[in-house]
């Protein structure tokens, strides 16, 4: 019989006919499928507040330094040698998967507003920075690249320096500052960012032009570091193969000579999200299959016990012109059609059992539907894999023996 | 030949006939001869009994008739057609099309409406299901049964389940039913109701039968008696052959 329909109504059919035998058939799907579920939604919500935090620090940085240099065989430490410029990030900025690069001309210095002074950190950078930190503005605006363009004396201030420089709470944006003596006009303020995960305080910055900082400050070409921001995580790595490929060239580096820069990323935060999404996504491949075999194997044996029972049925079925392979067909989408139930089952046990240890564990949860979809469809296979055997013992049955079994 | 007379020739043909039949069962070292050549002609119309004691080579006779299983030797030509070596599937597609059965342990589905007993043949042949349900109405009412359309068959007398059997092996209207001790399990009464309703199937249908029995009583209400023993056609009685 060709008629699909037909053969499903007669699988359900005989599947209502033993209601709790298919219920407790399809529990070991149920139970896996929910523990998947669960699993995943817990698993995923950590990855997803993991990633938050990272992206707290700034989203896919990475963070190229000039090497060391070696002076009568001692070497300095990295950030001593003076080979970064801001052509290096320009070229930099030009590869694929670098959203944006901002130079950093770091100068410690004391800045003076009136008749208060402050110890604090200049950074010269340029107007991609507030985006690669993803640091918003409190107040005023952020200096534009014709204030690059120009080496404008134009500054933005961290909170802290805003409170210390501007204790009696003045608005600092049009006021002017002096570093190192040179003036320069607060143009915008930079909200709070707090302590960094190593214990310094962020806010405790001024941001101006890397030219400015350059050509009125330093007097050097070089810059500090060169501040790179990937596309997305995954281009995390390429990009600093890339920008390593690159300097390389630009610096005429022949193979196997040492870099005059090195090239760094979040990569301890980093590896330790991934790596915990590995174990992650390890312990839940097996929960998943452990769970889902044996529920296949539950399956399997009820079918096997079913086939046994039904054996004059078979018989019956054969006899009034069934086909083995309709036999066949019938009692395979039985098994399927109990193992994606139990799937259905579970995915529904699974977003309750999320819900409940999202409202009592406050976990962050997150179900991901492609995980729904994928446990779905991993039942149905799994019943049609556990079902074959039973099935195939169905339509191997001889109509005679099968209609004479007591 | 004219074609004319090709329609005779096929009006004519016999339902069943059987030429040199045997079945050889073996076991293990020993072979058993179940039927020893066995030359029968079934007419359509015919009610036939088969008889004999066990043993005799009547069941084989019956399943091998019933295009349930292949015979070892001889040919079986099915409403003219050989079909004494056809697969599995093509003999499932004749008892499909065009055969019925009636066992004497009524083998209805638990658990399912007498309705939908009578129409699952029609499923395995792929009728539409509301033609199904037209035609199980149809051939339950023929039996007297169609008042138990919903009923299960743990709800059902023993003769009143004989009936929605009989009524599942019409549906396909069949060119021979089979019906296999169909009252070794029903008391005197419930099986002369049965055989009643076989006799008005043959007699007012023109249904072919073939009974197989071992009770003279039930064989009596058959029109022709062949009986078996040892694989062998031993007796042919026709009771029309000798009114006449």
């Amino acid at each position: 019989m060709s008629d699909f329909t037909g053969i499903f109504r007669l699988a359900l059919q005989a599947l209502i006919r033993n209601k709790v035998r298919s219920m407790l058939t399809m529990l070991g799907i149920v139970i896996g499928v929910a523990a998947v579920i669960v699993t995943v939604a817990i698993g995923s919500g950590a990855r997803v507040s993991v990633q938050q935090s990272i992206n707290s620090l700034g989203s896919n940085l990475i963070v190229v330094q000039p090497g060391s240099v070696t002076s009568t065989g001692a070497r300095g430490g990295f950030g001593t040698a003076s080979t970064l410029t801001p052509a290096d990030g320009m070229a930099i900025a030009q590869l694929p998967g670098v959203s944006a690069v901002s130079p950093a001309v770091t100068i410690r210095t004391q800045i003076v507003a009136g008749d208060n002074n402050w110890q604090t950190t200049v950074t010269g950078v340029a107007p991609t920075y507030s985006f690669i930190r993803s640091w918003p503005m409190a107040s005023g605006s952020f200096f534009t690249q014709n204030d690059v363009n120009d080496a404008a004396k134009v500054a933005v201030l961290g909170q802290t320096d805003v409170s210390e420089l501007f204790p009696n709470g003045q608005n600092p944006v049009g006021q002017t500052i002096l570093i190192k003596g040179v003036p320069f006009t607060v143009v915008g303020t930079l909200t709070a960012l707090g302590q960094s995960s190593l214990g310094t305080d962020q806010d405790d910055t001024v941001l101006i032009p890397y030219t400015s900082a350059m050509q009125r400050i330093t007097g050097q070409t070089t810059v500090s570091q060169l501040m790179v921001s990937a596309t997305t995580g995954d281009e995390i790595a390429p990009v600093q193969t890339e920008v390593t490929t690159l300097l390389e060239q630009r610096h005429a580096i022949a193979a196997g000579r040492p870099d005059d820069f090195q090239v760094r990323n979040l990569q301890s935060i980093a590896a330790a999200a991934s790596s915990t999404g590995a174990v992650m996504e390890f312990l839940l491949a097996g929960v998943a299959a452990v769970s889902l075999i044996v529920g296949g194997i539950g399956i399997m044996n009820i079918m096997m016990v079913s086939v046994t029972e039904r054996t004059r049925e078979i018989g019956l079925r054969m006899s009034v012109g069934a086909r083995s392979a309709t036999i066949l067909r019938q009692f395979l989408t039985e098994a399927t059609v109990l193992a994606a139930c139990g799937g259905v089952i579970g995915v529904i046990a699974g977003f309750i059992g999320t819900f409940i240890v999202a409202a009592l564990a406050k976990w962050p949860t997150q179900i991901p539907i492609a995980w729904v979809l994928f446990s779905i469809a991993f039942s149905a296979l799994v019943g049609i894999f556990f079902g074959y055997y039973p099935a195939k013992k169905a339509a191997g049955l001889n109509p005679i023996e099968a209609l004479r079994f007591e | 030949m004219l074609v004319e007379e090709q329609i005779v020739e096929q009006l004519s043909q016999p339902v069943v006939r059987v030429e040199g039949l045997r079945k050889v069962y073996s076991l293990g070292d020993s072979e058993v001869i179940a039927l020893a050549g066995i030359d029968l002609e079934i007419r359509a119309g015919e009610f036939i009994a088969v008889m004999g004691p066990s043993g005799s080579g009547k069941s084989t006779f019956m399943q091998i008739t019933g295009l349930l299983d292949n015979p070892t030797d001889g040919h079986y030509y099915f409403e003219g057609t050989d079909v004494s070596r056809l697969d599995g599937d093509a003999r499932a597609d004749i008892r499909s099309r065009r055969l019925g059965f009636v066992f004497q342990a009524y083998n209805l589905l638990p658990r399912t409406s007498a309705l939908e007993n009578v129409e699952l043949p029609m499923v395995y042949a792929g009728v539409p299901a509301a033609e199904r349900a037209r035609i199980a109405h149809e051939k339950m009412g023929i039996v007297g049964v169609a008042h138990l359309a919903q009923h299960h068959p743990n709800q059902m007398s023993g003769g009143q389940q004989q009936r929605v059997a009989i009524a599942r092996s019409l549906v396909n209207n069949p060119g021979l039913i089979l019906a296999d001790e169909p009252t070794g399990a029903l008391d005197t009464k419930t099986s002369e109701d049965v055989m009643r309703i076989f006799r008005e199937l043959n007699e007012q249908q023109g249904i072919t039968i073939m009974l197989v029995t071992h009770e003279p009583d039930i064989a009596a209400h058959a029109k022709r008696i062949v009986t078996f023993r040892d694989g062998h056609v031993v007796s042919d009685h026709d009771k029309t052959e000798v009114a006449a």
